[in-house]
């Protein structure tokens, strides 16, 4: 938003010749320009294309050709067959959100104010699964969750698994993966936020009559929540639109809308409905951001 | 809840903190009268804040007693203690109001309507119509006043003020000083107050004590510590000193005689700390009249003589340095009253005192002659 304003209202050059000014004026406009340009034709017009093609007759295909006829029914057709993928989604993203909150928010805690000398060590450690690919990291967790695999027979062998469980092809490994590939995108903003908490704050509330969970609720989470706000988007987002998750721990009963989407372009190649899908899940994710980011109430983070 | 157990004094008892092989504190033990401001004063790194952070209960004692009254609290849990501090960084919580700042404590133990007692305390300190404001809003002695209201709230037995002025500028710091020593008359609370500023120590409390490597060397009345100081290292921390290095050979007729760089001294035996081996003959240096000559010396007061080195105008004050013979440098402080007249620079001189001004300390047979002051630290330095 800001970034649009145009700059050096406040502070008006010295005296300048008019051209100079001029050009001074014009200058972050041509900074934002190869970007704009990089956004317009890689992100504003496939999006405008994805909008086109989400109101073609629905009765058309690849091979005959769509036609543009404002088919608004895409949407609710859409809305009534797919329902459970989409509130799925939201329960998968919720729950792995959850999840990675509890791991997250002490494992950012401890590497910002407790670990010392080897903070850069942990940071890298958090980092680190990154330098392989998120297929790759999720294909591990197939064979880790298998059914020949240790684990499993682990859990068979105490009883906290029936002889015939499984973890594989379960809501429980969905989400376990989705928890697992996006936390560290809710640990390093949250990290960010807690870095700068300045522990001599914690000991003014302990001197004031705070007790060790009164601190932490009136101190240390008011002021690490641009990291919070900031960490569970990044991990809300990209969590709630994967399909790779679904599609390798899970079975076609834990498909989440990604995969939807996926086979409606790449399997059934219906775009209309393609569209109309990726169309939805775009609203919901904005209508949950802003809802969350009203209740959340920081202006840092927009 | 701890308010109403009736107030004692605050006495730690053999109190000792180690950090590893470093004792940052040692074997203290000292008695602070309920009600009254106590200053701990010393140079950074002598275990004054240590001290103070033990009795907040910010810190652990190795061993040893904080007791308040004749309950030792030395254990006891910070948020449990009947103790507030105004932190050197203010420490303000920077997301909330200055009034929300100022009710936490309140808020923390459950008190419901504070409004009040927020208004008043903030009207006490001076900031009324400031609840509103962020701690970022304001300048640096508001905010030192916020934080002085946010400990001062909760009634404390103690209040512990840790450098509190010590990130002002002179001027505010001189206001400050007198508004704190204002409002401990008002509220009457015990203040323990940690600086490393001797005049801030002097202006404010009732008692001070000279820490030096995590023991009191000297504890009392300003006055009585400025006028005849226990140990060397006081002597020339809280102001300066000319200490001469020399031999007591015992007392007589209620006088110690001295023999220093070949002159004999007397000191009145109840101004004498040691009768007889090393010692160190101390006179300040506005008690060091300078004349031209021996002649001019009143009777009964004792002199050395010397060439005036260095003449600094000061404007209430002139300050010498006297290069007496054997070549160390004494401190002369002559007031600007315009009743005498000032000593060229390089003239012979004689620096006379009255014996009742001098006062005699044991001295290390190694040590010599002592006449700078220890060095001021930067404002703001921690400890």
């Amino acid at each position: 938003m800001t970034l649009l304003a145009p700059t050096g209202s406040g502070h008006p050059p010295p005296a300048p010749p008019a051209a100079r000014s001029g050009r001074r004026r014009l200058l972050p406009y041509l900074l934002l320009l190869p970007g704009a340009a990089w956004l317009l034709v890689f992100f504003g017009v496939p999006l405008v294309q994805l909008a086109a093609a989400s109101l073609y007759d629905p009765s058309g295909s690849l091979s005959t050709g769509y036609a543009m006829t404002w088919a608004v029914g895409n949407y609710p057709d859409v809305v009534q067959a797919y329902w459970p993928q989409f509130l799925r989604s939201f329960g998968y993203a919720g729950l792995a959100l959850v999840l990675a909150l509890l791991l997250g928010y002490p494992l950012a805690y401890a590497i910002a104010q407790k670990a010392g000398r080897w903070k850069n060590l942990l940071l890298v450690c958090v980092v680190a699964p990154m330098f392989t690919s998120f297929l790759v990291r999720t294909l591990a967790w197939k064979t880790i969750l298998s059914d020949n695999g240790a684990l499993v027979g682990l859990l068979r062998d105490v009883h906290l698994l029936a002889p015939d469980g499984r973890l594989l092809a379960t809501p429980f490994a969905v989400v376990l993966g989705l928890t697992y590939n996006f936390l560290p995108f809710l640990v390093l903003p949250l990290y960010a936020s807690l870095e700068r908490l300045d522990p001599r704050l914690l000991e003014a509330a302990t001197d004031l009559y705070a007790s060790p969970v009164q601190a932490f609720r009136r101190v240390t989470l008011p002021l690490s929540m641009p990291g919070l706000v900031a960490g569970t988007l990044l991990f809300f987002i990209p969590a709630s639109g994967d399909y790779i998750n679904a599609e390798l721990l899970g079975t076609p009963n834990e498909y989440m809308i990604g995969n939807v989407i996926d086979s409606a372009f790449l399997v059934r190649l219906d775009y209309p409905q393609g569209a109309a899908l990726s169309f939805l899940l775009m609203a919901a994710i904005l209508a949950v951001v802003f809802g969350y980011l009203r209740r959340a109430g920081t202006e840092e983070v927009l | 809840m701890a308010r109403e157990t009736p107030a004692g004094d605050l006495r730690l008892a053999d109190l000792t903190k180690r950090f590893g092989v470093f004792t940052a504190v040692d074997d203290l033990s000292l008695t602070i009268e309920q009600g009254s401001f106590f200053a701990l004063l010393g140079a950074s790194g002598c275990g004054k804040t240590t001290t103070l952070r033990m009795i907040a209960g910010l810190e652990e004692p190795t061993s040893g007693q904080v007791l308040l009254g004749d309950r030792d609290i030395a254990r006891l849990r910070p948020y449990k203690r009947p103790v507030n501090t105004v932190f050197q960084s203010y420490a303000l919580f920077p997301h909330l109001s200055i009034f929300e700042n100022v009710a936490f404590g309140l808020r923390r133990r459950g008190i419901r309507s504070v409004d009040d007692e927020v208004t008043r305390m903030l009207s006490l300190v001076q900031l009324d119509g400031y609840g509103n404001r962020r701690p970022a809003q304001l300048s640096g002695g508001q905010q030192q006043r916020v934080a002085l209201a946010r400990a001062l709230i909760n009634r404390p037995q103690v209040l512990l003020l840790d450098e509190p002025l010590g990130a002002l500028d002179l001027k505010l710091r001189r206001q400050m000083q007198i508004e704190l020593k204002r409002i401990q008359t008002e509220v009457g609370i015990t203040f323990v107050h940690v600086t490393h500023d001797q005049e801030e120590a002097m202006t404010m409390a009732d008692t001070v004590a000279v820490m030096n490597a995590g023991r009191i060397e000297q504890l009392g009345a300003p006055a009585d510590i400025y006028e005849f100081p226990a140990t060397a290292f006081v002597a020339n921390f809280l102001g300066q000193s000319n200490l001469l290095a020399g031999e007591a050979t015992g007392a007589s007729g209620g006088d110690v005689a001295v023999t220093a760089h070949g002159t004999r001294f007397s000191v009145p035996a109840g101004r004498s700390r040691a009768d007889h081996g090393p010692v160190h003959l101390g006179v300040r240096p506005e008690k060091l009249i300078l004349v031209g000559s021996a002649d001019q010396v009143p009777a009964g007061h004792q002199h050395v003589t010397g060439v005036v080195t260095d003449a600094s105008y000061v404007g209430v004050s002139t300050q010498y340095l006297l290069r007496t013979g054997w070549g160390t440098e004494l401190s002369v402080f002559a007031a600007n009253s315009g009743t005498s007249a000032r000593v060229a620079l390089g003239s012979e001189a004689v620096a006379y005192w009255d014996p009742q001004h001098a006062f005699l300390l044991p001295r290390d047979a190694a040590d010599t002659d002592r006449t700078s002051p220890v060095l001021d630290e930067p404002v703001g330095a921690s400890s």
